[in-house]
């Protein structure tokens, strides 16, 4: 089974979906990512769908899923890069993905994610 | 409405779900179906091909291209021999789940597609029909 290349950029996880996601392939990143959030204790994952020419129900789910779990683990996530048609057939299917944080490109998304982890009290941190 | 051409997938892995949404694109594709158009197909091609995996424990599904007068459309047949599903109603309704996904299956994909229609019976299988037109 392929899996998908997480590299890692600073204090952030950088993810590029370059392959047609099989479901196989997503539990697959989703395992791999909280992993590797654990071990290198990012702040921030950021995924780019921008080469995604289909997110269905279940690659909707594992996305608004890394969130959620990232979150647990202390690090935000950025999903970067839907393609319009993309988001049109989410809302139409009835998943419009809350919870999850999303950038237009890479650039964008790195910038929301150096904000998010920046804010006081952000990130679980406790500020008492 | 006039059948053109056919041609029918096996649904037993989910990388056979893959080359269906990869089948549906290059359909469509040729058919001239805007970007939309295609993505929604594609789309709902997907959440059925699952369904037919999961649901039904495998099955296949016929790709036919049609014809309405000057209208062309993809007609996608999934066919299954599981246990089929006791209640429509409440499987079409947003939310319902057996399996792992979030219920949005049959209900999300019938509102991404023009035509939609599903015949089941519990013990025999379940017959999903949809079309798109470009």
């Amino acid at each position: 089974m392929e899996r998908i290349p997480i590299l890692r950029m600073g204090g952030f996880l950088l993810v590029t979906i370059q392959i047609e996601l099989d479901d196989q392939v997503a539990v697959a990143l989703q395992e791999d990512l909280s992993e590797r959030i654990v071990k290198t204790g990012a702040r921030g994952v950021l995924i780019d769908i921008s080469a995604l020419r289909v997110v269905d129900s279940f690659i909707g789910r594992m996305l608004a899923s890394i969130a959620a779990i990232s979150k647990l683990l202390d690090a935000e996530t950025v999903v970067v890069g839907m393609q319009p048609a993309v988001a049109i057939t989410l809302v139409e299917l009835g998943l419009s993905l809350k919870g999850v944080h999303t950038a237009l490109t890479v650039e964008g998304g790195m910038e929301r994610l150096r904000t998010a982890v920046a804010a006081p009290g952000a990130n679980g941190h406790r500020t008492s | 409405m006039v059948t053109a051409q056919a041609e029918t997938q096996t649904l037993q892995t989910s990388q056979d779900v893959v080359l269906v949404r990869q089948m549906v694109r290059q359909k469509t594709t040729d058919l001239g179906f805007s970007l939309i158009g295609q993505t929604k197909l594609v789309t709902a091609a997907s959440e059925l091909a699952r369904n037919t995996l999961e649901h039904g424990r495998g099955g296949r599904v016929l790709i036919e291209t049609v014809q309405n007068g000057h209208r062309s459309g993809l007609r996608l047949v999934f066919e299954d021999s599981g246990p089929g599903i006791p209640d429509l109603h409440q499987a079409l309704s947003d939310g319902y789940t057996t399996g792992t996904g979030l219920g949005l299956g049959l209900g999300g994909s019938r509102r991404l597609v023009d035509e939609f229609e599903i015949d089941s019976h519990v013990g025999q299988g379940t017959r999903v029909t949809i079309v798109g037109w470009k």
